[in-house]
């Protein structure tokens, strides 16, 4: 990546606050996630002005603006299309899009769906909740059949989406999965997406105190048959890499490994990166298409003095 | 229009005739002709019947013509329409072709020569088959007539330049440029094929006609272009680096025009999942620091609205949304022409929102306009939609090559880099624009939501906050309206202030080209007859119309869809209600004869609304004449419920 900050100071998670007044209800995991976010760009060493921050909308859709970077908070569901566009513009531009699983898997499905199938790369953050808490906790298409929280009237009656195993489907080349309270290892999981060459996803599990009773705080620190019910894939032996992108047989493997890990019975929920894969980029493709690409991003190419002469000539 | 030739060839979709065609129109326009093609068909793949026009003329021509010269026919359904369909929805051309002109047809339709009952044409009959094998013999393929069939286009394509008696010469150069690098022996066996039956048929028919080619002007240099690639053209011109779109005729055409030149210009075209996605896009490419577009029809457009509101709120300079209207506002008749989109363009959207909605006129508008679409979305940080039409944007056209040394790249207001301090992206200023800022730039960060926002872009529900913020937004169409000059806004043929306008012409979109031949052909002094185009919708001319309207003792709005748009808008911009709404929406464009006939027909006394079908004031509920005569005439000839003849391949009934 071509983020190196310009100023001798180096960045600290701090430069990406924001001064503006956070209105999440206290205790709220989305907290722990931008933080994350931050810690992660500290990390990385990226300069606030290199990062774009794009949210849809929710609760979580207004980390745009408690991030100090260029912050797009747009439409609901949008997140996609809109990440897609501001790294087609500006391809040396760290681009992270942020949103909550209504947004990014309900409304927003069609656009995951091509996101994956795209490979461009961005990182893409998703607080999952199994609710919309902003529309006051209605169920989101990540809670399970059979499941009911305080807020909603009914259990609900449809089967949940899988957010990996649809990351997988859909061509994701980096899929993760965090947990919003374990903000470092969050963090690290997102640098390691950030520092991802394609298409990430990290799926965060995120506490909402205010509307999810079932998925708290409590049942994540929970115990399975002595086993902690979270636990770290990376501390398991578990490879998610692709060590060798020409060979078919290792990645139907891998994404196999993945698939099987998305669905642990028992209860028990893996955290980490489930899926990595290094294949060439949407950029790489438009790069070998497009010459000017090769030398700078499309926004700062002179692209306001061409000659339609040859175009003018071949309709005469 | 006395001495303009109009030639018609027709027959199944995928038949090659849109190839003859624009073959011929290259051919007539290398030799000095102006042309003017229009095409016609259906939505579907391969099989149904469609059909070109080219009207050809000595001088500038911009419409088509009902009547027709020479027609082309390459099977039945030219001739006779779908009669035999239980549910028929056409008879044909034969119809169309004026007293004294002629019919070109394959000897094998020969039995419905007969029925179609027209003694007062020329029926030039001719071997198609037969000559094709010649031409294959030649080539050492014997026998294989059959196979080549698909050739039959140029044999009609020769057949129809013999009978003119036009020289061969520039068709067989139009012909093998047709087949582009790859011009080896195809393009020789077509050339040749042609010659055969440009023989045949110069020997047995040419000089016959009672209509022949008008002069053909000197040779100058002029291209001969569509609409979607003029706008395609204007968009590479200004700059666009980021085009996307979704799949929806007859939009996609542009975008496919861009596809061929992302490498030579630089140029990203993004073919997204949907139109809703297209929007968002193309938003933020405008937001990331580059001129995007996107371009639809009113299907994807009606997905857009949504993304039209946040461009607005949020102030991003532009997108440019190219609208190509059709037939519709889904599924209607959607290769069809339709001007239905124009209430919709300037309203559509959540709340309240600032738009600039201009609408092209002719293929020439649609550059310029285009180009200039770029410049408003950037000075104004503004959405900025250009209306155009299927018809406009598919039909072809003679013109001189666009100028584009004057044009010039204005991306508005930029805040400087490196000036560190508290931005604001939604700064207050006198004008009501703010300098924006590119992501990347150091000291620019800013933040924009789609809802309400302070200047620095954070969420604020303050009422003084909100007062201000409406104001600055919608003040940049007032803006706009007192800084683009009048040229761009209406365009007005006719007596100079104060004299009165007789009858008043009022138009948009397409319907210009027709309206101005007409009253150019009917009435070039504008003694009687003055035209008022308009050409920007959003902000709207309000004052110069309403100047120009009051001075009309009659004024005739003419509009191709039901509701009469332009006139409602008209009424409501300039409290002015047009004396008569002239209206189409039978999914073809209005013909310089069709302008006519309305303005001879908008009388006092006749009603407010006129409906324009076929050539005609169709009576209400009277519209469906064409039905009628159609169930006459099989009900006087049973036999054509069964087609006659073997239909050509691919043919899908
Ligand atoms: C097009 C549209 N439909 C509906 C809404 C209303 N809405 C606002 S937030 C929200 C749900 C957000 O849920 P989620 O994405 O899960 O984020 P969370 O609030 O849980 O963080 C909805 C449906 C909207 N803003 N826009
Ligand atoms: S409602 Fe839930 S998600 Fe929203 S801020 Fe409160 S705790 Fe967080």
């Amino acid at each position: 990546m071509s983020t190196a900050p310009t100023d001798v100071k180096t960045v600290q998670p701090a430069d990406f606050k924001s001064d503006i007044h956070n209105d999440w209800c206290p205790g709220c995991g989305d907290f722990g996630v931008i933080s994350a976010v931050q810690m992660a760009l500290a990390k990385l060493q990226v300069p606030p002005h290199r990062v774009a921050v794009i949210s849809g909308i929710g609760c979580a859709g207004k980390s745009a603006h408690y991030m100090n970077a260029y912050s797009f908070h747009t439409l609901h569901g949008r997140v996609m299309p809109s990440v897609t566009a501001m790294k087609l513009a500006n391809h040396d531009l760290t681009v992270i899009g942020v949103g909550g699983d209504g947004d990014a898997y309900g409304i927003g499905g069609g656009h995951f769906v091509a996101g994956g199938r795209r490979n461009l790369n961005i990182t893409y953050v998703v607080m999952n909740n199994d609710v919309y808490a902003l529309t006051k906790g209605q169920a989101s298409p990540t809670i399970a059949k059979g499941q009911k929280t305080k807020s909603m009237s009914e259990a609900s009656i449809m089967d949940a989406i899988n957010p990996i195993l649809l990351a997988l489907a859909c061509g994701y080349t980096f899929v993760a999965r965090g947990y919003a309270l374990d903000t470092k290892y969050l963090s690290e999981i997102i640098a390691q997406a950030i520092e991802h060459r394609g298409s990430a996803l990290v799926d965060v599990l995120q506490t909402c105190p205010t509307y999810n009773d079932l998925h708290t705080k409590g049942f994540y620190a929970g115990q399975i048959e002595g086993q902690p019910r979270l636990y770290r894939l990376d501390q398991t032996g578990y490879d998610p890499i692709v060590h060798n992108p020409d060979d078919p047989v290792e990645i139907a493997q891998k994404k196999a490994q993945a698939l099987l890990k998305s669905q642990e019975p028992g209860g028990r929920i893996p955290l980490g990166v489930y899926y990595k894969l290094d294949v060439p980029t949407y950029e790489d493709h438009l790069k070998a298409k497009i010459p000017g690409l090769q030398q700078k991003p499309l926004a700062e190419l002179d692209l306001y003095h061409r000659d339609i002469t040859p175009n003018l000539q071949e309709l005469m | 229009m006395g001495s303009d030739f109009c030639w018609m060839i027709g027959g199944p979709q995928g038949s090659g005739l849109n190839v003859s065609a624009e073959i011929l129109a290259k051919a007539l326009s290398r030799s000095g002709y102006y042309v003017f093609g229009q095409i016609e068909y259906h939505s579907n793949i391969k099989g149904k019947h469609s059909a070109y026009k080219l009207r050809i003329s000595g001088e500038h021509v911009s419409s088509h013509l009902d009547a027709v010269h020479l027609l082309s026919s390459l099977d039945e359904e030219t001739l006779i329409g779908d009669l035999y369909h239980e549910f028929p929805a056409h008879r044909g051309h034969v119809h169309e072709i004026a007293p004294g002109g002629a019919l070109l047809y394959d000897v094998e339709q020969k039995k419905f020569i007969e029925l179609i009952g027209r003694k007062d044409i020329f029926l030039w009959e001719m071997p198609y088959a037969e000559l094709l094998d010649r031409a294959l013999t030649e080539a050492g393929k014997p026998g294989q007539a059959r196979a080549y069939r698909i050739m039959t286009n140029t044999l009609a394509l020769g057949a129809s330049v013999g009978a003119l008696g036009f020289d061969f010469d520039p068709v067989a150069e139009a012909i093998r440029d047709s087949f582009g690098a790859k011009a080896g022996k195809v393009a020789d066996l077509n050339v040749n094929a042609a010659r055969y039956a440009y023989d045949y048929a110069k020997e047995r028919f040419a000089g016959q006609l009672k209509f022949a080619l008008p002069a053909a002007p000197p040779k100058r240099e002029q291209i001969l272009v569509k609409g979607s690639q003029a706008v395609g053209m204007a968009k590479i011109k200004a700059g666009c680096g980021l085009q996307t779109y979704y799949p929806i005729s007859p939009a996609t055409d542009e975008s496919v025009y861009l596809e061929g030149y992302q490498s030579d210009h630089n140029l990203v075209v993004l073919q997204t999942e949907d139109e809703v996605s297209a929007i968002d896009a193309a938003v933020m490419g405008a937001h990331g620091g580059v001129r995007a577009s996107t371009s639809t029809s009113g299907p994807g457009f009606a997905l857009m609205p949504e993304g039209l509101g946040f461009a607005a709120i949020t102030e991003a300079p532009g997108p440019v949304l190219v609208l190509y209207q059709r037939g519709g506002p889904s599924t209607g008749l959607p290769t069809r022409q339709e001007q239905g989109d124009l209430l919709f363009a300037l309203n559509a959207g959540q709340g309240d929102i600032p738009r600039i909605v201009m609408a092209s006129g002719d293929i020439e508008e649609c550059f310029y306009d285009t180009f200039d679409a770029f410049n408003y979305a950037d000075r104004y940080q503004i959405p900025v939609i250009v209306l155009v039409d299927k018809h406009m944007a598919s039909c072809y056209q003679t013109l001189p090559p666009f100028k584009t040394s004057h044009l010039k790249v204005d991306r508005g207001l930029v805040k400087p880099a490196n000036t560190n301090g508290d931005y604001q992206r939604y700064a207050f200023t006198k004008e009501g624009v703010s300098p924006r800022s590119v992501p990347g730039q150091t000291g620019g960060i800013f933040w924009s939501t789609s809802d309400e926002h302070d200047p620095r872009g954070h969420i604020t529900e303050g009422i003084g906050n909100r007062l201000a913020m409406m104001e600055k937004r919608m003040g940049k169409v007032a803006l706009a309206a007192r800084e683009i000059p009048d040229g761009k806004k209406y365009i007005y043929l006719g007596p100079a202030a104060p004299q009165k306008i007789p009858v008043l012409a009022v138009c948009w979109g397409s319907t210009k080209g027709a309206v101005h031949d007409a009253l150019h052909h009917a009435d070039p002094h504008h003694a009687k007859y003055a035209m008022l185009h308009i050409r920007l919708m959003s902000p709207f001319p309000s004052e110069a119309a309403k100047n120009i309207l009051s001075r009309a003792e009659r004024v005739v709005c003419f509009d191709g869809n039901y509701s009469g748009q332009l006139a409602r808008l008209i009424r409501t911009e300039t409290g002015i209600s047009v004396h008569h709404s002239v209206v189409k929406y039978d999914g073809r464009p209005f013909s310089e004869d069709e302008i006519m006939v309305a303005l001879e027909a908008a009388k006092p006394g006749v009603g407010e609304r006129l409906v324009i079908s076929q050539g005609r004031v169709v009576e209400p509920g009277h519209g469906n004449l064409e039905f009628d005569q159609m169930l006459e005439l099989r009900e006087a000839n049973p036999k054509m419920l069964a087609p006659m003849v073997p239909l050509p391949p691919g043919y899908n009934r």
